[in-house]
């Protein structure tokens, strides 16, 4: 019987994943936004359990929204991207440096 | 019923309308050669609604079922909010034009981030809260990057993307978390839950840890501090002045919101975490500041050190931390638009410098701008009799009365380290080393907005604060009791 627990620890590995995709990741920062997209799924994953868990549609609701947002975030993400691309030739984290910090 | 909700919302809505006709509209006539008009009128709209809101009724009322909080406290903060992004519009339009910035979705944008903040501080609700923070963060991702061929200005636009996303990404796993240990995502929801027992529940509490470090990112404070001095930096100096002011002031009003109105009945819980945030921040914004030699960079720092008052002032946690709170963050964004003023119109042979040497013997080329510095920069450091004197005075007594005195002991010794680096500036403007004058034909609103703020940061003391603290006073009540 899968219960509320798997899902949360599923959501859970998920999001340290993530982090770490964040913080580890040295090599390109196309991975950086496919880090944010884990965070964010696996939030999600965490409402849709609790929401059925719950017998609430609000964690089913907060989960459109949700992944609405992830959508434009991506948008802008990848935006911004192509702008440094042009202005760098480059999508190296570790050219991510004019400024020290 | 709906038209009753509407009402409540109604300033919201027709800010968002404004904003996205005006994009329809001037996207289909004149695009950038429309950019001045759309700027001023956007900066006049904002005043409109600021006064609208400010002029409005006094009372609690609540719409969509609980979600959105019309009361004391978010129209304080809306209005601070309005008006200084108005402020920092009309100051920036000098430079955005000698610049090749003059965009017409410049303002538009500024306008929609104000949107996002206005809904963030009404928020009672957790998706609310989620929908107006990112509604504030994705527009100001794309103003961090606008000047979109310049490397610096793209990579300042990155970082505060990705660590902005992070910040969202640790925000919402909270928000998931006390969803679906308190069952509702509502603010009176949740603090229904709470009551009953001392402590929080586990789940709860790593809930709550969570929102508060998301927040955090939000309003810089450190540990959480890293993205700040270099998207300053990077971003055009109007820009950066926008960052200094209206999202600070909304995310630490969401910072207080979520703190009383979700976890007012857990105190004791998030009283120490927030403190810690306060110790941390003042500490690391006083001494990494000292090193600095980019102003804009300084500023940075400067807005984390102070943004560990604000926080002082909410770790008390009761009504007097947030009105501390409140009138620190007021008299915070009065500096801070006085101090931009100076950056922004800081250039050599037309060429704007942020280097802080180039203030060198400012007062023998331009008395009266050294004289807008010096009230500036005492009025940061905490010297009284200068308004941020009082700010610092407000949080410390909050943080006593709340039984908090080794915090309080704390912000003292930062404020003394912090001092130093904001007169070693008068030092050098006064009786620094020769070098080449700066630029002297600054635009009038420049010199306006200088020597208003300063003249209310040398004379406030007496009546801008009695005017303020009432209002204030009224906020704090309407959120914490």
């Amino acid at each position: 019987m899968v219960g509320l627990e798997h899902y949360l620890t599923v959501a859970a590995c998920l999001f340290v994943i993530g982090i770490f995709g964040l913080f580890l990741n040295r090599k390109n920062i196309i991975i950086l936004l496919m880090s944010i997209e884990l965070i964010l799924l696996s939030v999600n994953i965490n409402f849709v359990a609790f929401s059925a868990f719950l017998n609430d549609l609000v964690g089913q609701v907060f989960t459109l929204f949700v992944l609405t947002v992830a959508a434009a975030e991506a948008a802008i993400g990848l935006a911004i991207l192509v702008c440094f691309f042009r202005n760098r030739g480059t999508i190296d984290v570790e050219d991510v440096n004019m400024m020290k910090g | 019923m709906l038209t009753n909700d509407l009402s409540v919302v109604l300033p919201e809505l027709a800010l968002a309308t404004y904003a996205m006709l005006a994009l329809v509209v001037i996207v289909y006539t004149g695009k950038d050669a429309l950019a001045h008009v759309s700027l001023w009128v956007t900066a006049a709209v904002m005043v409109v609604v600021a006064l609208w809101i400010g002029v409005g009724p006094d009372q609690t009322q609540m719409a969509f079922n609980g979600t959105f909080a019309d009361d004391a406290f978010s129209r304080f903060a809306k209005v601070v909010i309005l008006l200084s992004a108005a402020i920092v519009l009309v100051m920036s339009q000098d430079f955005m034009t000698k610049h090749d910035l003059m965009r017409f979705e410049y303002p538009l944008l500024v306008a929609l981030a104000v949107v996002g903040m206005m809904v963030m501080v009404s928020a009672s609700d957790l998706i609310v809260l989620y929908m107006g923070l990112e509604l504030q963060s994705l527009s100001l991702y794309v103003v961090a990057s606008l000047r979109r061929d310049h490397a610096k200005s793209t990579e300042a636009g990155l970082k505060y993307f990705v660590l902005g996303a992070l910040s969202s990404g640790l925000l919402l796993y909270g928000c998931s978390l006390v969803y679906g240990y308190a069952g509702t995502t509502n603010f009176a929801g949740i603090i229904e839950t709470t009551q009953g027992s001392d402590h929080l529940s586990v789940g709860l509490l790593i809930g709550l840890v969570f929102v508060l470090a998301g927040l955090a990112f939000k309003v810089s404070a450190a540990p959480f501090h890293m993205w700040t001095p270099d998207v300053y930096e990077g971003s055009p100096t109007p820009i950066t002045a926008f960052f200094a002011t209206a999202p600070k002031m909304a995310a630490m009003a969401l910072f207080g919101r979520v703190v009383h109105d979700a976890f007012g009945g857990a105190v004791g819980d998030w009283q120490q975490v927030i403190a810690a945030f306060a110790v941390i921040s003042m500490f690391l914004g006083a001494i990494a500041a000292i090193g600095q030699t980019d102003l804009k960079r300084l500023m940075a720092y400067s807005s984390i050190a102070h943004m560990g008052f604000a926080l002082m002032g909410l770790a008390a946690g009761d009504a007097g931390g947030v009105e501390a709170m409140l009138l620190y963050m007021t008299i915070y964004v009065l500096m801070n638009l006085g101090m931009f003023a100076v950056i922004l119109s800081m250039s050599r042979d037309g060429r704007p410098v942020t280097d802080i040497a180039s203030l060198n013997l400012l007062s023998r080329t331009d008395p009266m701008k050294a004289l807008v510095v010096l009230v500036l920069m005492f009025s940061l450091a905490g010297v009284p009799p200068f308004l941020g004197f009082f700010a610092k005075y407000a949080v410390l007594v909050a943080a006593v009365e709340a039984g908090l005195t080794w915090l309080a002991v704390a912000g003292v010794i930062a404020s003394v380290i912090g001092a130093f680096y904001y007169l070693r500036i008068v030092f050098f403007v006064f009786f620094g080393s020769e070098r080449d004058p700066l630029d002297q034909n600054d635009p009038l609103v420049l010199r306006a907005v200088m020597a208003v703020s300063a003249l209310l940061l040398l004379i406030g003391s007496t009546g801008l604060f009695m005017v303020v603290q009432d209002p204030a006073t009224a906020a704090a009540i309407a959120l914490a009791n």
